[in-house]
């Protein structure tokens, strides 16, 4: 399987996304600059971390209208796994592949620290080596990430499954203590934690491993399947 | 503006205007003596700013030159952007720590910020890539709300920055003191790693050459910003605000990819950061390096503003710009390199061999003035030196134990001192873990970054503790690079050598200028004996408020090899059943101590704690060695607080106890609270009791880790702490939030 690692000037846990697939799932991986029109030679896409454009104007608002975002829409149209982690969640929202929006985190600072979420979903590509309210580690660093929608789009969220991981302590204010979510076909999925950043016990935690383990194992099924 | 509205050059003379950039009478005259005539307002600039200390380090030259500079992993001492330490395998490691004080006293966000942003570059014009940030921080007490929107302001400025262009935040120091409160110490450091055939200099070689600017564009912040650095501070300071410079870390990001690949280039010959003193600075020590000269026409400089002055585009420092020198011929990749980052690289110059800096303004030749007389040629002081009367009056007091009521209260207290309480409201504003190669967060003794693609880590620390160094300036000092050490070696590390910040006041005052001479008398021995050169730092006098001085508080930041992931070892507990080790005998010394400061409303006095640098060493070398045999659980130096507080800390986020018995040669508090230097409190497993005992043969069992999480204390059969670990883990991690929630 092949992924891409969008880079947009300002990412930077581009280095980590791209490790974290090439060092422990032992996938190829490659980077891909935000001015890229054709992503059609990759099975997966993975929208790092950071702080594209600075976060200026608004966290993903100037990323969202890069180049490479309209064949992003097309590998998500097209079935693709798309993942967008913190920065990479914002962008996704910018563009409206995800429904809902950030805000500034309740207590106002940045936090960095390892978060315990807990698997509500286990049923999607993402998220299918986990067990349903499977308790994880994984670190959590961002300044907004205290995720809102409205009511219709939280029952519509609700009501399609479509909450994958919550915060066990909602530190940053999350409605309903969301952590991350998919698109209604289920193929494209925001989160503010980083698995990446889990993936090797020699930093604190592997628990994200079985995230991108997941998405391998589903690829590897459809392919076999297609095949 | 018009060049028509600046004082001529008789006007400057005969009105003294160079005074007001900070030009003594002497120094005016020896410019004159130089061009053969008097400097025109441009060149008077030039000559203020790189003969200012913070440029030039004129006062502080002669103290420097004590400093072991040199080592056989040395690849590159000071004088450049930042030292390089081997590491092997053809790879090397890249530090420096800088400080920004005076920015962030008046306007903290960006102060810090931009500390934050100009030591990065420090590092990347090296040709490294910055993995790592530490911080050393000192504010007043947090009572008032002054200093709490200092504190404030100055972590989420350093967050701002580093979060935002990606570089791990991984450890630091904060101390609080009455003497910090109105001038502020903000200090960051910056680690990087580069592989050795990819080093750089920040030379201007070959005639004919290009020079080209890379970057932000130039405004009018910063102007004299390195002036205003070596001044003291007072009520009129709040109007140099506009001295301080606005960091753009979005810009930052992206200069310093370009920069990274720009170094893989064969078409570089030179870069150097434009940081204080920015595009003067940069041109005149590049010349200077490379005995060439240097031509600029300041038309083409990229421009923020309209309108203007050599004088300010000069003395401009405005932040993220670097000056490069190119092969002639090859601007035009460099120009396509840059622009695949959104950034100009614009051809402002080329090298001469005259010597000369020579700067061109429509049409005219504004400037011209030896690149050396600017970055060689300051003069340099040896001040007059003075013993103050404070310290002859210590050095006869009697070391003492003070008298304690309560010692599990007083336990509790220390532990929600803000300088001991847990920084986690600190550095959780923090991106630690970007780069996905911190090995140890925040918050033990050192953090530690691994070397991807090898078996190798790098601990990294910042330490001083002031109070010593102001009761005895040369104790202190060795204190300072030990202690650092000491992080090290708990960490499993070897310690390289060291980068340090001489935070001092104003040494024009004889007693200052002691505190210096003293304090670096003592680095000098420690880095001698501990094998710790000083690879590079930085000066910052004149932190005086209103005409008091800080504590002299020169910061240590020291790097260290782990030669082997496994040897990588924490503070905490690791299981209950271990055996617990005490290496150095306790004394009664309190001067300087954190329970003196706590009974006596934050005064300190007496003898600082005696220092043995060869116990020292031989005590460091042992306890690696039994680290690097696999024989260590878990290390922690005893500091701050003394014995209890680090047995406390060792406890803490662990869910485990200890049940440990103290000899009686002393009383009980001292036994507890004194700061005797050189001990460290160790963990092993009982399997590794006979290697570890084969090692460290001076190792002192004291107890044992225990499964419930309570600590107690005996001395003799008598307990002297019983205590809930939960009960003071509350203290200690409550004591920041709450001081910063209560009323001012």
């Amino acid at each position: 399987m092949k992924f891409a690692v969008i880079v947009f000037p300002g990412s930077n846990c581009d280095v980590d996304m791209f490790h974290a697939v090439q060092d422990e799932l032992g996938e190829e991986v490659e980077y891909v600059w935000h001015d890229a029109d054709d992503l059609s030679e990759f099975d997966g896409i993975l929208l790092p971390g950071g702080f594209s454009y600075g976060d200026y104007l608004r966290s993903g608002a100037i990323a969202h209208l890069s180049k490479v975002m309209s064949e992003v829409k097309k590998a998500a149209q097209a079935g693709k796994p798309v993942l967008g982690v913190c920065n990479g969640f914002q962008i996704l929202l910018e563009s409206g592949l995800l429904p809902g929006a950030m805000l500034r985190n309740k207590d106002l600072k940045f936090v960095c620290k390892p978060a315990q979420l807990k698997v509500e979903n286990n049923e999607t590509m993402f998220s299918s080596l986990y067990s349903k309210g499977e308790k994880v580690t994984i670190p959590v660093a961002h300044g907004e990430g205290n995720y809102y929608c409205d009511e219709a789009t939280l029952q519509q969220l609700q009501a399609n499954q479509q909450i994958v991981f919550t915060y066990t302590d909602n530190f940053n204010g999350s409605l309903e203590s969301i952590a991350g979510i998919v698109n209604e076909q289920g193929n494209v999925l925001g989160m503010m934690p980083h698995p990446e950043r889990a993936v090797d016990e020699l930093l604190g935690s592997a628990d994200g491993l079985k995230l991108f383990q997941s998405i391998v194992k589903q690829w590897r099924e459809s392919h076999v399947v297609n095949a | 503006m018009s060049l028509m509205l600046e004082p001529s050059a008789s006007q400057i003379k005969e009105q003294k205007i160079y005074r007001e950039m900070g030009m003594t009478d002497e120094e005016f005259a020896k410019a004159e003596e130089i061009l053969g005539r008097t400097p025109n307002y441009t060149e008077t600039g030039l000559f203020s700013v790189m003969w200012s200390e913070h440029c030039s380090y004129k006062n502080s030259k002669p103290v420097l030159r004590k400093f072991p500079t040199t080592g056989e992993r040395v690849l590159q001492g000071p004088g450049e952007g930042a030292g390089i330490v081997d590491i092997g395998d053809e790879q090397a490691v890249v530090f420096k720590i800088e400080s920004h004080n005076h920015p962030s006293a008046i306007e903290p966000y960006q102060g810090a910020a931009t500390g934050v942003g100009g030591i990065i570059r420090d590092v990347f014009s090296m040709g490294a890539r910055p993995v790592a940030m530490l911080n050393s921080l000192r504010f007043g007490e947090l009572d008032s709300s002054r200093v709490k929107y200092l504190f404030e302001e100055v972590v989420a400025g350093i967050a701002g920055y580093g979060n935002c262009i990606g570089i791990p935040t991984v450890g630091g120091e904060v101390q609080f003191d009455r003497t910090y409160e109105g001038n502020p110490l903000v200090n960051a450091m910056c680690v990087g790693l580069i592989d050795h055939k990819d080093i750089q200099k920040g030379q201007a070689k070959g005639v004919g050459n290009t020079v080209m600017y890379v970057g932000a564009k130039t405004g009018r912040d910063g102007i004299h910003g390195a002036t205003f650095a070596s001044e003291e501070l007072s009520e009129q300071s709040e109007e140099k605000r506009p001295a301080v410079q606005v960091g753009d870390p979005f810009m930052e990001k992206l200069l310093l990819e370009a920069c990274l690949e720009l170094v893989k280039s064969d078409a570089l010959v030179g870069i150097q950061d434009m940081g204080a003193a920015g595009l003067t600075s940069s041109s005149a020590e590049m010349a200077s390096k490379a005995g060439s000269g240097i031509e600029m026409n300041l038309d083409v400089v990229p421009q923020r503003e309209t309108g203007m002055t050599p004088y300010e585009m000069m003395l401009s420092e405005s932040q993220e710009r670097m000056l490069i020198v190119v092969k002639r011929g090859r601007e035009q990749e460099i120009e396509e390199l840059f622009a695949k980052y959104g950034l100009e690289a614009a051809t402002v110059g080329r090298v001469t061999d005259d010597g000369m800096l020579r700067l061109l303004h429509k049409g005219e030749i504004v400037a011209e003035v030896p690149a050396d007389a600017l970055a060689e040629d300051a003069p340099v002081y040896y001040k007059p030196s003075e013993e103050p009367a404070y310290y002859r009056d210590y050095q006869a007091m009697e070391q003492e134990t003070p008298q304690v009521e309560d010692l599990k209260e007083t336990l509790m207290q220390l532990l929600s001192q803000p300088t001991i309480a847990s920084k986690e409201w600190v550095y959780g504003q923090y991106d630690y873990q970007v780069r996905t190669n911190t090995v140890v967060a925040p918050g033990s003794d050192a953090a530690v970054v691994r070397v991807r693609g090898t078996n190798k880590a790098l601990a990294m620390t910042t330490d001083c503790n002031s109070r010593y160094l102001y009761l005895d300036p040369e104790a202190g000092g060795k204190i300072a690079v030990a202690e650092a050490a000491r992080n090290i070696v708990c960490s499993g590390g070897e310690p390289l050598a060291i980068t340090d910040c001489l935070n001092f006041g104003n040494p024009e005052k004889p007693e200052i200028f002691w505190q210096l001479e003293k304090a670096t008398d003592g680095m000098s021995e420690a880095c001698r004996v501990l094998s710790t050169p000083v690879i590079g730092g930085n000066v910052s006098l004149y932190n005086e408020t209103n005409g008091t001085a800080v504590y002299p508080t020169p910061v240590v930041g020291m790097v260290g090899l782990i030669k082997d992931l496994s040897h990588i070892t924490t503070q905490t507990f690791k299981q209950a059943g271990d055996l617990i080790y005490m290496i150095g005998e306790t004394a009664v010394e309190f001067g300087g101590s954190e329970l003196q400061k706590l009974q006596n409303g934050g005064e300190i006095y007496g003898k600082a704690p005696a220092i043995d640098l060869a116990v020292e060493e031989k005590r460091q070398a042992s306890l690696l060695k039994a680290i690097q045999a696999g024989a260590v659980q878990s290390a922690h130096d005893i500091a701050e607080g003394g014995f209890a507080v680090a047995l406390a800390e060792k406890a803490f986020g662990t869910e485990l106890g200890a049940n440990v018995r103290l000899d009686g040669h002393i009383e009980a508090a001292a036994a507890l609270f004194s700061e005797t230097q050189s001990r460290f409190i160790v963990t092993v497993s009982k399997e590794k009791q006979e290697v570890f005992e084969s090692i460290a043969a001076d190792a002192k069992l004291i107890g044992e880790v225990t499964a419930e999480a309570a600590l107690v204390i005996k001395q003799q059969e008598e307990t002297v702490i019983e205590a809930a670990v939960n009960e003071l883990e509350g203290a200690w991690k409550g004591a920041i939030p709450c001081l910063l929630k209560s009323e001012a």
